[in-house]
C-alpha cells in the first residue's frame, strides 16, 4: 500500500472532519437540551460564510490591511450569528416549547428554507468569491503537500475553539449549569438555573461555532452561496448522530471519522459515492445505533 | 406603551440583525460597497409592525381565544350549512361538474396548472395518511413519487410497457419501497425516523443520479408516452385533457380512499398510534401492521401520482426529485391541518396557484413557504381546517367537570 | 367519452384563434428560462437581451408595422415547471420563442412548441440529442451542442497536447458530465488511457481527497466537465496542493468570475468558448445597450440570446408574417444573419452554421484565444 497517499487522506480528512465537527457541536448542544434537531444549524453556518464575506469585501474595498480583515471578519459573523441563532431560537422554537415533538422539527424546517431564500433574495444565487487574505506559511512548505495554510488554519482553529468550549462547559459556572439543564431540566429548574438562559446560550455558543465553521470552510474553497448550508448542515447532523448525539466528544470524534470516511471512500473508491456514504452511515446508526459511538442508550419516557 | 417600546426594540435588533446581508451589496467590479440602507430601515417599519402583531396574536393564544374573529355581520353559520346534507351534497355535485368542465372552459394552460395542482393534492393527501393520521414525519416522500415516475419511464424504456399497466406497477413499487423502508424504522422516535426518511430520500435520488447504465443519470428519460385513449393516439391538447380527467379521477378515488380509511379500523388505530404510541399497544393495537400500512398506503398514492407526472410531463431527471419537495408537500400538508382532507386539499391548490398566478409572489415563494411553516406551527397548528378529531363525551365526566369548575 | 374529447379539443383550437387574433396587432415573442429562483443567473441575461432587441426594433417602428411584445415564463429550470411555463407561453399567443435556458426544461417543452407549430430557438441548451435527433424541426440553438466543444477540445489534446494519459472530473449534471463523456469517448477512440473518471459533489466542503487520487493517477490532464464554481474551487485546490496537471473545461468554465476567484492558480487552464468576436460591431452594440439600460455587464448566454432574437425578427420581416411558421422556418436556415456570435444561420438539424469554437487559456487573469479552432457548420 501506498503510505504517503494514506497519510494525504488522512490529512484531508481532518481538514473536513473537523469542519463538520465545528457545526456538529450545534447540533448535539442543542439536542442535549431539548431535544430538537435544529434543521436551521446548516444556515446558520452559511450565514457565518455570507456575513463574512460581505464584511471582508467591504473592509476591503475601504483598504483595511489584509491581516486584520480576517480577523475582524471572523469576529463580526461569529458575532452576527450569535444573534442569529438566539433569534431564532426565539422566533421558531420558544413558542414551541411543550408542542408536540413534531411541531419544532416542522418549524425547523421552515427556519432553514426561510434563511437560505432569505439570502437568495438579499443578496444573489451566484457564487461569490470569498477574498484570499491568508498569508503564505513558510514553515509548511515541506509539508505543503499534504497540508496547505488554511487546512493549517482549520486544524488549528477548531482545535482551540473546541478546547475553549469542553473547558467552558467542565468548569464555568454556566457549563455547570449547561451540563445540569442536559441532564434533568426539571431538577436544573428546581436548583434555580434560569433553563430559557441556558437555553439561549447553547444556541448562541452552537451558532458561533458554527459561523466560525463558515468562515473558515469559505477562505479555504474560496467562495460562498444560498446553498451550501443544507449537505455541510446533514454531513454535521450525521457526525453529530454518529458520534452519539448530546454528547460533545461525540460530535467531535464523529466530525473526525465521517471526514476520514469520506475521504478515503473518494481516495480508494469514487467520488460518486460520498454522499452516499453520509446518509448510509446515518441511516444505519440511526436504526442500529441510535446512540452513537459515544452515547449512552437511554431510557424511553413515558 | 410597554408594548410599543418592546416593539421599537425589536425593530431595532432585527436592524442590526440583518444589516450585513440586506445593507451591504459588493460591487466588485467597481470595486465599491454599495450601502442599502433604506431596505434595512423599510424592514425595520416591517419588523416593528410585525413585532406588534406578534404580541397580540400571542397575547390572543394564550387566552384561547381565537386567532382571528369572523366579523359579526358575516352571518352565515358554515358549520350549520356544511352539517346540512342537501347543502353538502349540493356543493359537492357543483364542484364535480366544475372540476369536469375546466378543460372545457379554460386554456390549455390553466388546465395544465389544474394537473399540477391534482398531482400535488394526491401527494399531499397520501402524505397527509402517514404523517396526519399516524403522526410519523416522513421528509423523504419524494423518493415514492420518484419511483413511481422512474418505474414508468424505465419500464416503458426497457420493455415498452405502457402508461395503464405503468400505473398499478409504478403505485404498487412505491408501495413496496415504503414497506422496505417501513421496517426498519419500525422503532424509531419521531425526530429520527425524520431524519431517517430524508437520507432515504437523498439516497435515492443520489442513486438515480449515479445508476447511469440503467436510469440515464442526469441526462434522465425522455421520450415517456402520454397514455394512448383506447389505442387511439392522441394529439397534446388531447392527451392534455386526457390525463385532466385521468388526475381529477385519480384525486376522487384518493380523497374517498382516505375518507374510508381515516373512520375504518385501521385509520382509528392509526389515530391512536399518532396520540399515544405506547397507550395504544397497551390497548392492543397493533403497532407494526398499523404503521407499515400507513407507510405502504402513503407511498403507494406518491407512486401513482409519479406515473402520471411521468406521463404530464414525458421527460423525467432526478432534478425533479429533491428535497426541497418533499418539504413543499410536506408544508401543504402543515398548512392545511395535519389529518384534515379537506384542508391538505385547500392548502395544496393555494400553494401551486398562488405562484403561478401572482408573478410578484412567485420570487417571494420559497419564503414564504419556509415563513409559512414556522408560523402554523406557533399560531394554528392544528392547520387552515383543523384535523376533524372525534370527540367522544362521557356525559358523568363531563358534568363532573362542569361542577368542578 | 369521445364526444367531451372532441368538444374539448374544438374549445381549445378555438381558443386559440381568438387570442391569436386579439393578438393581431402584435408580435408575440415568449421568453422562456430560469428568471428567479437559484438558476436566475442562468437565465436572466437571456430576457434582458430579448428585451433590449425587441424594444430597438419597436423604436424603430416595429417590424412591417406591428410591434414586437415579449412575454416572459418563468420555468427556474425544472422541468416539471417547463410544461406549464411553455403551455403558457402557447396560450399567450406567442408565435416564435427564446429559450428554454436549460437542456432538461428544454426537452420536456419541445413536444409542446413542437405541436403547436411554434418555432424555439435556444439560447443556451446545449445537450447534443435536442437537435441530432431530429425530432424537432422546428428547434434551433444558437450555442454549440457538447460534442462539438467535445470535438474540439479532444482534437486540441491529442494533436497538440499529445495526452497520453487523462483524468475526467465531472459535477454529475447532464452538461458537465455530458461533456466528459464526449471527451473521453473521442479521446479513447484516439488513444489516449483514462486513467481516473469520477464525479465530484458540488456543495462539498473540501476537495482534496479527489485531488490526491488524482495526483497518484498521474494524468497528462485533467478533462473538467461542469460550470466555473467546481471548476475554480478545483483549480485553487490542486495548485495549493503543487498539483500543476494542466486542465481543461467547457464553455462553464471560461468566465470573468473563474478568474476572479482562482487569481494567479487560473494561470495555464484552458477552455473552449465561442470564437472572440468583441471586434464585430453588433457585438459591440449589444454590449453598450445592455450597460446603458442595465448598468452592468451582459451575463451568461446575452449574446447567444441577442443572436438568437435578431435572427428570429429578421426571419419574420423577411416573411412578412409571424403567422408563417414554414416561411420562418425556411428563411432561418437558408439566410445569414450578422449577430453578436457571428454570421450564421441554422443547419438543417438547427445547430448555428457559421459559430466558430476556440481554445482559449488563462494567462495573466486573462483568457486568451489560442490559433486552435472549428467553424460549425
Amino acid at each position: 500500500m501506498d503510505i504517503q497517499f494514506f497519510i494525504e487522506l488522512f490529512f484531508g480528512g481532518l481538514t473536513r472532519g473537523s469542519i463538520y465537527a465545528l457545526i456538529a457541536i450545534g447540533y448535539t448542544l442543542v439536542y442535549g437540551i431539548i431535544e430538537l434537531i435544529n434543521f436551521a444549524h446548516g444556515e446558520i453556518y452559511m450565514l457565518g460564510a455570507f456575513t463574512a464575506l460581505l464584511v471582508a469585501g467591504a473592509l476591503g474595498v475601504y483598504g483595511f490591511p489584509t491581516e486584520s480583515i480576517l480577523l475582524i471578519s471572523a469576529l463580526v459573523a461569529v458575532i452576527w450569528c450569535s444573534a442569529y441563532g438566539f433569534t431564532v431560537e426565539k422566533i421558531a422554537y420558544k413558542p414551541l416549547r411543550g408542542a408536540p415533538r413534531l411541531s419544532p422539527l416542522i418549524s425547523a424546517i421552515g427556519m432553514s428554507i426561510f434563511l437560505q431564500n432569505y439570502v437568495l433574495l438579499a443578496q444573489t444565487s451566484d457564487f461569490v468569491p470569498f477574498p484570499r487574505l491568508l498569508p503564505p506559511m513558510e514553515f509548511l512548505e515541506y509539508i505543503d503537500y499534504i497540508m496547505g495554510p488554511s487546512d493549517f488554519l482549520i486544524l488549528i482553529a477548531s482545535a482551540l475553539s473546541m478546547g475553549a468550549l469542553t473547558l467552558f462547559i467542565r468548569f464555568t459556572k454556566m457549563g455547570k449549569a449547561m451540563r445540569a439543564t442536559a441532564q434533568n431540566r426539571k431538577m436544573a429548574l428546581l436548583l434555580g438555573i434560569n433553563a430559557d438562559r441556558i437555553i439561549s446560550l447553547t444556541f448562541v455558543i452552537g451558532s458561533a461555532l458554527a459561523a466560525l465553521g463558515g468562515v473558515l470552510i469559505a477562505s479555504h474553497m474560496g467562495q460562498v452561496n444560498f446553498g451550501i448550508g443544507f449537505i455541510a448542515g446533514m454531513k454535521a447532523f450525521t457526525a453529530a448522530v454518529l458520534g452519539g448525539i448530546g454528547s460533545i466528544p461525540g460530535a467531535m470524534v464523529g466530525g473526525l471519522t465521517l471526514g476520514l470516511a469520506e475521504s478515503y471512500t473518494t481516495g480508494y473508491f469514487s467520488g460518486n459515492y460520498e454522499d452516499i456514504l453520509a446518509f448510509a452511515i446515518l441511516i444505519l446508526i440511526l436504526i442500529f445505533r441510535p446512540d452513537g459511538i459515544l452515547g449512552k442508550a437511554k431510557v424511553q419516557k413515558v | 406603551m410597554s408594548r410599543i417600546s418592546k416593539a421599537f426594540f425589536t425593530a431595532l435588533w432585527f436592524m442590526l440583525l440583518t444589516l450585513p446581508v440586506m445593507g451591504i451589496k459588493l460591487n466588485l467590479m467597481e470595486n465599491r460597497v454599495d450601502w442599502r440602507l433604506d431596505r434595512v430601515l423599510y424592514l425595520g417599519v416591517a419588523a416593528f409592525f410585525l413585532s406588534m402583531l406578534w404580541t397580540w396574536l400571542f397575547s390572543r393564544k394564550k387566552r384561547n381565544l381565537p386567532l382571528i374573529k369572523a366579523p359579526a355581520f358575516i352571518k352565515i353559520d358554515f358549520y350549520g350549512l356544511s352539517a346540512n346534507r342537501a347543502v353538502r351534497r349540493g356543493f359537492f355535485a357543483s364542484l364535480i361538474l366544475g372540476l369536469i368542465a375546466v378543460p372545457l372552459l379554460a386554456s390549455f394552460y390553466q388546465t395544465n396548472i389544474m394537473i399540477s395542482a391534482m398531482l400535488y393534492i394526491m401527494l399531499a393527501l397520501g402524505l397527509n395518511i402517514v404523517v396526519g393520521l399516524a403522526g410519523q414525519l416522513v421528509l423523504g416522500y419524494v423518493a415514492f413519487y420518484a419511483v413511481g415516475a422512474y418505474a414508468y419511464g424505465l419500464l416503458h424504456q426497457y420493455f415498452g410497457f405502457g402508461f395503464w399497466i405503468c400505473l398499478p406497477v409504478g403505485g404498487i413499487l412505491a408501495a413496496l419501497f415504503g414497506l422496505g423502508l417501513g421496517f426498519p424504522v419500525l422503532r424509531l422516535r419521531g425526530d429520527y425516523l425524520a431524519i431517517v426518511t430524508l437520507g432515504f430520500g437523498e439516497i435515492a435520488r443520489l442513486a438515480m443520479l449515479n445508476w447511469t447504465s440503467l436510469t440515464g443519470g442526469p441526462r434522465g428519460i425522455s421520450d415517456i408516452p402520454r397514455p394512448g385513449f383506447f389505442g387511439i393516439p392522441l394529439n397534446i391538447n388531447e392527451a392534455t385533457i386526457y390525463i385532466y380527467y385521468l388526475a381529477l379521477i385519480a384525486v376522487c378515488l384518493t380523497v374517498v380512499v382516505v375518507l374510508r380509511l381515516k373512520n375504518s379500523r385501521v385509520g382509528l388505530a392509526l389515530q391512536a398510534v399518532r396520540e399515544d404510541e405506547i397507550a395504544s399497544e397497551a390497548m392492543g393495537i397493533d403497532i407494526t401492521r398499523a404503521k407499515l400500512s400507513a407507510f405502504a398506503l402513503g407511498s403507494c398514492w406518491a407512486g401513482f401520482a409519479g406515473v402520471i407526472f411521468a406521463a404530464k410531463t414525458t421527460f423525467i431527471n432526478p432534478a425533479s426529485f429533491t428535497f426541497m419537495e418533499s418539504a413543499m408537500i410536506l408544508s401543504m400538508v402543515v398548512l392545511g391541518g395535519m389529518g384534515s382532507i379537506s384542508g391538505v386539499i385547500i392548502a395544496a391548490v393555494i400553494l401551486i396557484m398562488a405562484p403561478e398566478y401572482l408573478r410578484a409572489f412567485s420570487e417571494y415563494r420559497m419564503l414564504i413557504f419556509g415563513a409559512i411553516m414556522v408560523l402554523m406551527m406557533i399560531f394554528r397548528p392544528q392547520g387552515l381546517v383543523s384535523g376533524e378529531k372525534r370527540d367522544y363525551q362521557v356525559s358523568a365526566l363531563a358534568r363532573k367537570e362542569a361542577d368542578a369548575q | 367519452m369521445k364526444k367531451y374529447l372532441a368538444g374539448a379539443a374544438l374549445s381549445v383550437a378555438l381558443g386559440f384563434c381568438v387570442s391569436a387574433l386579439a393578438a393581431d396587432g402584435t408580435i408575440k415573442i415568449g421568453v422562456q428560462g430560469a428568471h428567479s429562483g437559484e438558476l436566475a443567473s442562468y437565465g436572466v441575461p437571456s430576457l434582458n437581451a430579448v428585451k433590449i432587441v425587441a424594444d430597438e426594433v419597436n423604436a424603430n417602428g416595429g417590424i412591417n408595422g406591428q410591434m414586437i411584445e415579449v412575454i416572459a415564463q418563468d420555468d427556474e429550470c425544472k422541468p416539471e415547471k417547463a410544461t406549464s411555463a411553455a403551455t403558457k407561453l402557447i396560450s399567450d399567443g406567442a408565435k416564435v420563442i427564446v429559450g428554454p435556458i436549460c437542456s432538461g426544461p428544454t426537452t420536456a417543452s419541445l413536444p409542446l412548441f413542437q405541436n403547436s407549430g411554434i418555432i424555439a430557438i435556444s439560447p443556451t441548451a446545449t445537450t447534443p440529442a435536442l437537435t441530432e435527433e431530429g425530432k424537432y424541426p422546428l428547434f434551433m440553438r444558437t450555442v454549440a451542442k457538447d460534442n462539438a466543444q467535445a470535438r474540439l477540445t479532444s482534437d486540441f489534446m491529442l494533436n497538440k497536447l499529445k495526452v497520453k494519459k487523462v483524468a475526467y472530473l465531472h459535477d454529475n449534471g447532464d452538461y458537465g458530465k455530458g461533456f466528459a463523456d464526449y471527451n473521453r469517448e473521442l479521446l479513447e477512440k484516439g488513444g489516449a488511457e483514462t486513467v481516473l473518471f469520477e464525479a465530484v459533489t458540488p456543495d462539498a466542503v473540501d476537495f482534496s481527497a479527489v485531488v490526491r487520487k488524482l495526483r497518484r493517477a498521474k494524468p497528462d490532464i485533467i478533462v473538467f466537465g461542469g460550470y466555473q464554481p467546481v471548476a475554480s474551487k478545483l483549480v485553487q485546490q490542486m495548485r495549493r496542493d503543487r498539483l500543476t496537471t494542466p486542465f481543461i473545461g467547457p464553455d462553464g468554465v471560461k468566465d470573468e468570475t473563474f478568474l476572479k476567484m482562482t487569481g494567479k492558480d487560473s494561470e495555464g487552464v484552458y477552455a473552449s468558448y465561442p470564437k472572440d468576436t468583441s471586434s464585430l460591431e453588433s457585438f459591440k452594440r449589444a454590449t453598450e445597450q445592455h450597460r446603458k439600460i442595465y448598468n452592468t455587464e451582459p451575463g451568461f448566454g446575452y449574446y447567444n440570446a441577442y443572436a438568437a432574437t435578431l435572427a428570429l425578427l429578421d426571419a419574420i420581416a423577411k416573411a412578412g408574417t409571424a403567422e408563417d411558421t414554414d416561411a420562418i422556418n425556411a428563411i432561418l436556415r437558408e439566410n445569414y444573419v450578422d449577430t453578436p456570435i457571428g454570421r450564421i444561420k441554422f443547419n438543417d438539424k438547427g445547430d448555428a452554421a457559421g459559430m466558430a469554437l476556440s481554445i482559449y487559456q488563462a494567462k495573466d487573469g486573462e483568457f486568451v484565444e489560442l490559433e486552435d479552432n472549428i467553424v460549425l457548420d
